[in-house]
């Protein structure tokens, strides 16, 4: 069904399709208003037979989600930057478990400097605990990728995340095409838990692993993941065949047949970058893009497979590795190892900041040009940037650098006619 | 515990005959069909008072749930005497939660019996001191506030005692641990009030709360009988001595838990949605020095150049305790 | 595609004016997409929202830098923020005031607009007068169908429905209404006029 609705309330209202037996969450802009539609949903019987459970924290809110899945519930929670952190231990512990909780993440930038705005440090801090990590490109697929998110969570008895670009998707105003419940019922089957907490069948859950057989379980954490490349594209695949819409996938090309140039970039971001794709190619352009739909486990083949004829990869990312440079441009760079081919690395939009057409426009064409610098952060405010250091360089007290900064730009723009 | 009249064939001591009660007062353990929950094979310390209390507790819980029982745990000595892999002396559906959210946990398996229609499941989360009244206090007050339908048992030996006797905020004043040794102008743990988690509890105005020991080992299965028969949210803080963490005697553990009761440091009772409803007075009245004496860690006060003031402080306090909860006979 | 952006301040509810667009623009089934810069809820201080129409769907994710539309609901924001930054040559800007745009005294900013794309409407006065309460949003959303005509009075009617309790529904649209007439007469002054 059609309708015009804040993307938070697309995503609320498919996973009251997904049937979840227990929601628990714990507010952090800008997942909000997610929840509060589940929250609206449980309240007035829209979506039965779920308990959703007010919880304290964070940490609270996964580990209350892990004993539910544990007792055999479909479990469902989301959170965003600090909460992320502040349940890290639950997060390792859902994997190791092999849990299929699903968790939706409103990307938003990690603190100090605290930050409300969108992001991709979050969930990039959780990508080697296991989790599956799927990213929504558009406001529709941030909807969608929560029925696949828990067909695949549940075959692979394996947690997944669904990112979706804070306050960017969340708080946008779109078309959807909300899915039928028998066409969900139809594709996500009632879960089946690998092992559960069941009094006629006793298990002891969760016992310690010595030495003689911890590589042996982390083996096999690593072969899941493996397991996941292979699934997540026949799953996404069927969804298509089943809801009419392409969702999921390891990755999506964008008009890359001969390109010279390609760029790479994951989540929302990926739209503007097509639109700027679209604008290049009509002025002559040789230059396509790859859009990453599942980030870890990281489709090595794939990506390669979608690279291998470019003269040179921009990766575009809303994350840094501070001290070396790009997190996702690192795994771009195992996928091209040897390959030759230039990569280069533009960190943008970290907290928040718009990137426009504009600057993507003028980051391709230097990028055609060959006058790129092998790590940029676009749009940098250098004369801020520059004050900051010359501050340094003259006082040993120099105070919270956020605060100088936020107090030179006002000084800036006071210079600046 | 309500009292029963029966007669006593030994005087001196505790024991009474389980063949003189009814049935339905004898102890769970006392039954060859008892469900032995926590089963033997387990490595704990020769004389544990954990694995004792726990054993009983979950055997009473079990029985009193007809064996629907699902148990979360938190990371402790508890969990990692019971479940070396690749073997578990566990006898029921249990999960290892995290350090500091088996309340948490346990919420989130509650929530799943109920939503799946299984009134009959019930659960219980377990934790020690440090699981319990440091680390694990946000998810349990959460637990609390919520009345979520799980019963909390903490297992309190006064220390962080698996990963070395390191200090908790439930280490009694003057207690030498590994992180408050007894050395220096200041031997031993800081002197302070403590946090009182069965009073945090009772500020909750939860449906049930208890203190018990293993010193009392009937009236602790009549008080986890008493929580089973209640829904909502349900705590017991049990009293449990460690001979390696508190340098006692292994023979010795429940001589030392009635220890802690007779001088009034560690007061039972049993509230209701925040009101004291019981307590259990005290029958034979001992100073603080008959408890203290027996544990190494409290060795530093007797020493030749002891501040003399420091058993005087905890004499303080246990009479504070007494006065408090009417401990009296 | 069709770029507004809508100014005011927290609770004049400037978020909801955008939506209602989007609504009104899914009603004539178009694309649309709605969304506000973000920050800390926190009434009284400066809101912008957006707002993107299309006939195919939208992938452009960055802020709206150069409208085809401004509509200003708090007319104290004139003077402080470059509230008119990025207005296409041809672009409509909508101001809610008692003033008339010349009244307003704009000065260098609005030399280079196109006169009769520019226009006052006393939407809070409207508002008060229809809703009873001094929200500009329904008034505003009126006069810009008027004014545009990129989407039909009936669209924005619909949408202004879906978006509150009927009660409130009807008499915010009573209050668009009565813009969208004033609006209508204005334009028509205006082209007699020039």
């Amino acid at each position: 069904m059609r309708k015009q609705v804040e993307t938070s309330r697309a995503i609320a209202e498919t996973i009251a399709l997904c049937k979840p037996e227990v929601i628990c969450a714990y507010p952090i802009t800008p997942q909000t208003h997610i929840v509060e539609g589940l929250a609206q949903m449980v309240q007035t019987g829209q979506l039965s037979n779920c308990e959703f459970i007010n919880v304290e924290s964070e940490f609270a809110a996964l580990s209350v989600a892990i004993g539910a899945s544990a007792a055999g519930a479909r479990a469902y929670t989301a959170t965003a930057s600090q909460g992320l952190l502040f349940m890290a231990e639950a997060v390792y512990n859902a994997s190791g478990l092999g849990l299929p909780i699903v968790m939706t993440i409103g990307n938003r930038a990690i603190g100090a400097p605290i930050n409300i705005w969108n992001d991709h440090s979050d969930s990039m801090s959780m990508r080697d605990a296991g989790w599956i990590q799927l990213f929504a490109e558009t406001a529709q697929e941030a909807a969608d990728l929560h029925i696949l998110a828990f067909r695949i969570a549940e075959e692979l008895s394996c947690p997944v995340m669904v990112c979706v670009d804070g306050f960017i998707l969340t708080h946008s105003y779109e078309q959807f095409d909300i899915v039928s419940q028998a066409d969900v019922d139809a594709f996500l089957p009632a879960f089946e838990p690998r092992q559960v907490l069941d009094p006629a069948h006793p298990v002891s859950i969760g016992a310690m692993v010595g030495p003689e057989a911890f590589m042996e379980v982390r083996y096999l954490a690593h072969h899941k993941q493996l397991r996941a490349l292979e699934r997540i594209p026949v799953l996404s695949e069927e969804f298509e065949r089943r809801f009419g819409h392409s969702t999921g996938g390891l990755l999506r090309t964008y008009r890359t047949e001969g390109a010279e140039t390609i760029v790479v970039a994951l989540g929302s971001v990926n739209g503007t970058i097509q639109d700027v794709v679209d604008d290049l190619r009509q002025e002559g352009s040789s230059i396509g893009s790859v859009s990453i739909g599942c980030y870890r486990p990281f489709p090595l083949a794939a990506l390669r497979a979608a690279l291998g004829h470019a003269e040179r990869v921009v990766v575009v990312e809303k994350s840094l590795a501070p001290g070396i440079g790009g997190t996702l441009a690192t795994d771009v760079r195992t996928a091209l190892a040897g390959s030759g081919i230039p990569i280069f690395t533009a960190i943008a939009g970290l907290g928040g900041r718009a990137i426009t057409k504009a600057s993507l426009l003028s980051l391709f064409k230097k990028a055609e040009a060959g006058t790129l610098d092998d790590l940029l952060f676009l749009d940098l405010n250098l004369p801020l940037i520059q004050r900051h250091l010359d501050r340094e360089k003259q006082q040993g007290r120099t105070g919270p650098t956020a605060e100088n900064l936020l107090s030179d730009i006002r000084a800036l723009a006071a210079q600046i006619g | 515990m309500p009292a029963t009249t029966i007669k006593f064939y030994q005087t001196g001591t505790f024991t009474i005959g389980n063949r003189l009660l009814q049935e339905e007062g004898a102890s769970v353990q006392s039954a060859e069909s008892r469900p032995n929950v926590l089963t033997s094979g387990h490595r704990a310390c020769q004389g544990c008072g954990e694995a004792l209390g726990a054993r009983f507790a979950l055997d009473t819980a079990m029985r009193a749930a007809n064996g629907q029982l699902i148990v979360a745990n938190a990371t402790g000595c508890l969990e990692v005497f019971s479940t070396p892999y690749p073997e578990s002396s566990w006898r029921v559906s249990w999960m290892h939660s995290l350090f500091g959210n088996a309340a948490a946990v346990a919420t989130g398996i509650a929530a799943a019996m109920k939503v799946k229609g299984r009134h009959d499941v019930r659960v219980v989360a377990q934790g020690g001191d440090g699981g319990t009244t440091d680390i694990g206090l946000g998810c349990l007050s959460g637990m609390f506030e919520r009345n979520d339908d799980v019963l909390y048992i903490c297992y309190d030996n006064e220390a962080y005692m698996n990963t070395g006797v390191q200090r908790s905020s439930a280490t009694p004043t003057a207690a030498s641990t590994a992180t408050t040794p007894a050395v220096g102008p200041h031997p031993g743990n800081p002197p302070g009030h403590g946090k009182s988690v069965p009073l945090i509890a009772m500020a909750h105005r939860i449906p049930y709360v208890a203190t018990a020991s293993v010193a009392d080992l009937r009236d602790l299965e009549y008080k986890v009988e008493k929580a089973m028969r209640i829904h909502g949210a349900r705590y017991i803080h049990i009293h449990v001595p460690c001979p390696l963490g508190w340098g006692t005697e292994p023979s010795a553990t429940v001589k030392v838990a009635r220890l802690a009761i007779e001088t009034g440091l560690f007061p039972l009772f049993e509230a209701e949605f925040g009101e004291v409803t019981e307590r259990t007075p005290i029958r034979h009245l001992k100073p603080v020095e008959d408890y203290l004496k027996v544990q190494k860690r409290f060795a530093h006060l007797f020493s030749g150049n002891a501040d003399p003031q420091g058993v005087a402080a905890i004499q303080n306090i246990a009479n504070s305790n007494i006065k408090e909860f009417a401990l009296h006979a | 595609m069709f770029q507004v952006r809508i100014h005011g301040r927290g609770g004049q509810g400037v978020v909801t004016a955008a939506e209602i667009l989007s609504v009104a623009a899914f009603l004539e089934g178009k694309n649309a997409q709605a969304f506000p810069t973000f920050g800390s809820e926190r009434m009284g201080a400066p809101v912008t929202a957006f707002c993107r129409i299309d006939n195919k769907p939208i992938r452009l994710r960055e802020p709206v830098v150069a409208p085809d539309a401004l509509i200003i609901q708090d007319a104290t924001l004139l003077h402080g923020v470059a509230i008119f930054e990025g207005l296409t040559p041809s672009g409509f800007v909508l101001i809610n005031s008692p003033k008339s745009f010349a009244e307003l005294d704009l000065g260098a900013a609005a030399k280079s607009f196109l006169p009769d794309h520019c226009h006052t409407l006393p939407a809070t006065k409207l508002a008060l007068e229809f809703v009873g309460r001094p929200i500009p949003n329904a008034g505003l959303l009126g006069g810009f169908a008027a004014i545009t005509g990129i989407l039909t009075f009936d669209s924005v009617a619909e949408a202004i429905l879906s978006k509150f309790p009927r009660a409130i529904g009807e008499k915010n649209v009573a209050a668009a209404r009565a813009a969208f007439e004033l609006m209508t007469k204005g334009t028509l002054a205006h082209a007699q006029a020039s």
